[in-house]
């Protein structure tokens, strides 16, 4: 019953989008907007990557929005995991000397390339969510080789606020400076350098530390519960 | 053929969408229900980025001087799906942080079972 109703739900819905699909070419160019962020967005706001450039300087915006809701999701996670957390530590297998080593050794060299990725988020493909989620992946390696090691929590608290707390001020910052909120007040610079585009780089790296350190938080959680 | 050809992306993400609806409209395991939320998020990004795809396209970086941009795709998308895949990862741990509640609470993940009990 329950299954011939879902499938019916779904034919209805497949009928739909593909009769809205069936009208959108596939391969063609169809915003004006798109095609001014690449013709003007170098000149605009000094970003070679124009992804970057979307993202934190023309919707700087929506990011601020979107880690929000990151911000508020991993809070949820928290509160909804650590209602009553206390009490029995469970007991760990140690993990094998190869694992253990080679967590060891791969975790710095994963930090190096996760801020690679961020502070280069203007001029190459990645950019702050992309570089916290690498450095989160090295968090998680720890907990897999290293099983009795912990993030300092109150550290990741820090890190995390400052890095919502320097996006805010650099948006009001903006304000101050004369425009609108989040405005690119800082000198352009030339293109392709790693020292240009304004605030961009600035943006990204307060959301790398920002996202890297939530995203560890998460795992955190999740592991000290299962 | 050219039909397939042109449209494979558009299918595809169609695909994923329905299959994500369907496990969760029909399955009763709250883990399988989580994984198709993954599901349908992956087909809806597929789905964006396909529609800001330009034929012979190429990533919008400009990472050498004087690069030909008539062939970059459309970035607005790829913004918007970055968006959308940090969202559709916190909500997947919301999700799996409530799953790991309810399990302990009621001792079962089968849904059925669980809208059976007083809440």
């Amino acid at each position: 019953m329950r299954r011939t109703v879902a499938i019916l739900l779904l034919i209805i819905v497949a009928v739909g989008i593909s009769l809205s699909l069936a009208k959108i070419p596939f391969g063609t160019p169809k915003t004006k907007v798109g095609r001014h962020y690449i013709d003007e967005g170098i000149k605009e706001t000094g970003a070679v990557n124009i992804v970057t450039s979307v993202v934190v300087n023309y919707r700087g915006f929506d990011t601020l929005g979107e880690v929000t809701v990151l911000f508020i999701a991993a809070m949820g996670l928290g509160a909804v995991l650590r209602a009553h957390a206390e009490g029995e530590t469970r007991k760990t297998q140690p993990a094998s000397l190869v694992l253990y080593t080679g967590c060891r050794l791969l975790f710095p060299l994963i930090l190096v390339f996760g801020t690679y990725i961020f502070i280069h988020g203007h001029l190459t493909p990645g950019g702050g969510f992309q570089g916290g989620a690498i450095i989160a992946s090295g968090f998680l390696l720890i907990y897999l080789g290293c099983r009795e090691r912990r993030i300092n929590q109150a550290a990741s608290n820090l890190v995390e606020s400052l890095g919502g707390l320097v996006f805010v001020i650099i948006g009001l910052l903006g304000l101050v400076s004369g425009s609108y909120f989040l405005s690119n007040f800082l000198p352009k610079g030339t293109a392709n350098m790693l020292l240009s585009a304004g605030v961009i780089p600035i943006i990204y790296i307060a959301i790398g530390f920002k996202v890297g350190s939530e995203l560890a938080g998460i795992i955190d959680n999740l592991i000290e519960e299962s | 053929m050219s039909f397939l050809g042109n449209y494979i992306y558009y299918i595809g993400a169609f695909g994923l969408i329905l299959i994500g609806l369907y496990i969760i409209l029909v399955k009763h395991n709250l883990i399988k229900v989580i994984i198709g939320l993954g599901i349908l998020d992956t087909g809806v990004n597929l789905f964006l980025i396909s529609v800001g795809y330009i034929t012979k396209g190429t990533a919008p970086i400009f990472s050498s001087p004087g690069i030909d941009s008539e062939y970059m795709v459309d970035p607005v998308p790829q913004a918007l799906v970055l968006t959308a895949i940090v969202i559709s990862v916190a909500v997947l741990a919301l999700a799996l942080s409530l799953a790991i509640r309810l399990y302990q609470h009621y001792g079962t993940l089968n849904l059925r079972k669980i809208r059976e009990q007083r809440w």
